[in-house]
């Protein structure tokens, strides 16, 4: 334990041996515990409700993350992009003027996790690190090209989003490699975006399907396009086909539509408790095709509230 | 391994000892004895389990108590000052907000935060800002009643 202790004084004082904890200042004491084995813990929302599911237990040996101030917060970098320690809460990216007015798509996913209560405490980096394919940020993080930091005792090294996820749940990070932060590069001009989810209900809810959208207008065309499909496949994951189907197109319902065809054929669904697989892909064209249009719809500089997903509902 | 530490709940501070798997509902309920936050679905779906921490609501059921160190909790226990409730605990009496009272101590919490951040809610902000807690008498028509009087009685 005591190589753990960080003679803080928000430390609980230990009693006898058996189970762990320790809440460190420094990202340096959080790679250090988890080099022996702790997991880490930020807001809970997956890692204790999982284990109140009866999913996993809630680990034995545990490092908090939440008063390391080098993971906290939400800063534009030099070359016009942004960086989000792990730490970052979904009301906090949610409110934030920047991401509400450049990487939109982000606001409306941070906006609809879980309910108020969720959002003070759930992070950016659980969100990421929990690897659900449902994951409400992922989506818009791809479109946008976000890079993930990971750092363990051997190093640091950056990768980009896409190739975090290898499965449901899973990750190519390794147990000790603690997610520092993301990076999202900068946008191009006439750039607009959109997330959106089939969803049942307003709060507490997960992306029955969920559909990002990012396009660059120039000129009336769609120069750039990225796509990508929530709760369709077994990791969040862009889809290629649909992105080619707008590139070149005025971005009118038609390629839209196009778009919304290529995301349903690139779907992976499975049946459970909120949707059969035939309704999911088929309600993957729908929701692409709102995004599409709300995400063109924002590159002229129309106005789309925030979150999209209630105002797109029926509305397009 | 247990760990001693002291939880500053309502304003007084609670010793306690308790393993780190330990939700702060559980220690809030069960060694605190402080039983007026509630394990509803104990998912976090349900918000009966509801408290402030450092005045903005969580669910208790799914945050770890030790993680609170250093934090002021407020549960419904600390919402009325010296027995007398609060304007917006009135309200709900009033208004006939409280059927099963499961729901109000997360009711409580959410509507006590949302004033405190704007004191003059629309009909849209304050189901909002409820839309974390589900009540299961179908009683939202007179919960809603009850923080709109509330902000009616406070913001004038």
């Amino acid at each position: 334990m005591s190589a753990l202790a960080s003679g803080s004084t928000a430390m609980g004082q230990a009693t006898a041996a058996g189970p762990s904890y320790t809440a460190p200042t420094t990202v340096d004491d959080v790679i250090a515990a988890m080099a022996t084995g702790s997991r880490v813990v930020a807001g809970g929302t997956d890692l204790v409700v999982g284990s109140r599911q009866g999913r996993w237990p809630v680990p034995e040996h545990l490092v908090a993350i939440h008063r390391v101030n080098s993971l906290r917060g939400i800063r534009p970098v030099v070359d016009g992009g942004l960086w989000l320690g792990a730490t970052a809460t979904h009301g906090e990216i949610a409110e934030d003027a920047t991401i509400r007015e450049r990487y939109t798509a982000l606001a409306d996913a941070s906006s609809i996790v879980g309910s108020r209560a969720t959002r003070n405490v759930g992070t950016l980096g659980g969100n990421i690190a929990n690897a659900s394919p449902a994951a409400e940020t992922s989506g818009p993080l791809m479109c946008f090209g976000a890079t993930c930091m990971l750092e363990s005792r051997n190093g640091r090294r950056e990768l980009p989003l896409d190739e975090l996820f290898s499965g449901p749940g899973r990750t190519v990070a390794a147990m000790d490699e603690l997610l520092v932060s993301v990076s999202l590069p900068a946008q191009p001009a006439g750039t607009g975006s959109c997330y959106a989810r089939l969803e049942y209900r307003r709060q507490m809810e997960i992306a029955v399907v969920g559909a990002t959208a990012v396009v660059t207008l120039d000129g009336g065309q769609i120069t750039a396009a990225r796509v990508a499909i929530t709760s369709l496949a077994p990791t969040v994951r862009r889809v290629p086909e649909a992105e080619a189907a707008l590139i070149g197109s005025t971005g009118d319902r038609a390629a839209a539509e196009r778009a919304g065809e290529a995301a349903a054929a690139a779907s992976l669904p499975i049946d459970d408790v909120r949707a059969a697989a035939d309704y999911r892909r088929a309600m993957a064209a729908v929701i692409t095709r709102r995004v599409v249009q709300a995400a063109v719809d924002r590159a002229r500089g129309e106005t789309v509230s925030i979150p999209a997903s209630a105002s797109l509902h029926g509305a397009l | 391994m247990k760990y001693s530490a002291t939880l500053r709940v309502n304003g007084f501070s609670y010793p306690v000892t308790i393993e780190p798997q330990r939700t702060l509902l559980s220690v809030l309920r069960d060694d605190l004895e402080l039983t007026g936050s509630k394990e509803g679905c104990d998912d976090s779906e349900c918000g009966a389990c509801m408290v402030l921490l450092d005045g903005e609501p969580v669910n208790s059921c799914s945050y770890l108590a030790l993680q609170t160190l250093g934090r002021e909790i407020t549960t419904v226990e600390g919402l009325s000052t010296n027995g007398d409730l609060s304007p917006l605990q009135k309200a709900f009496l009033e208004a006939g907000g409280v059927q099963c009272g499961f729901c109000t101590p997360g009711m409580l919490i959410s509507a006590t935060a949302l004033l405190a951040r704007n004191p003059r809610p629309d009909d849209e902000e304050i189901k909002a800002s409820l839309s974390g807690n589900l009540c299961r008498c179908t009683g939202y028509t007179p919960i809603l009643a009850a923080v709109r009087s509330a902000v009616e009685m406070t913001a004038g």
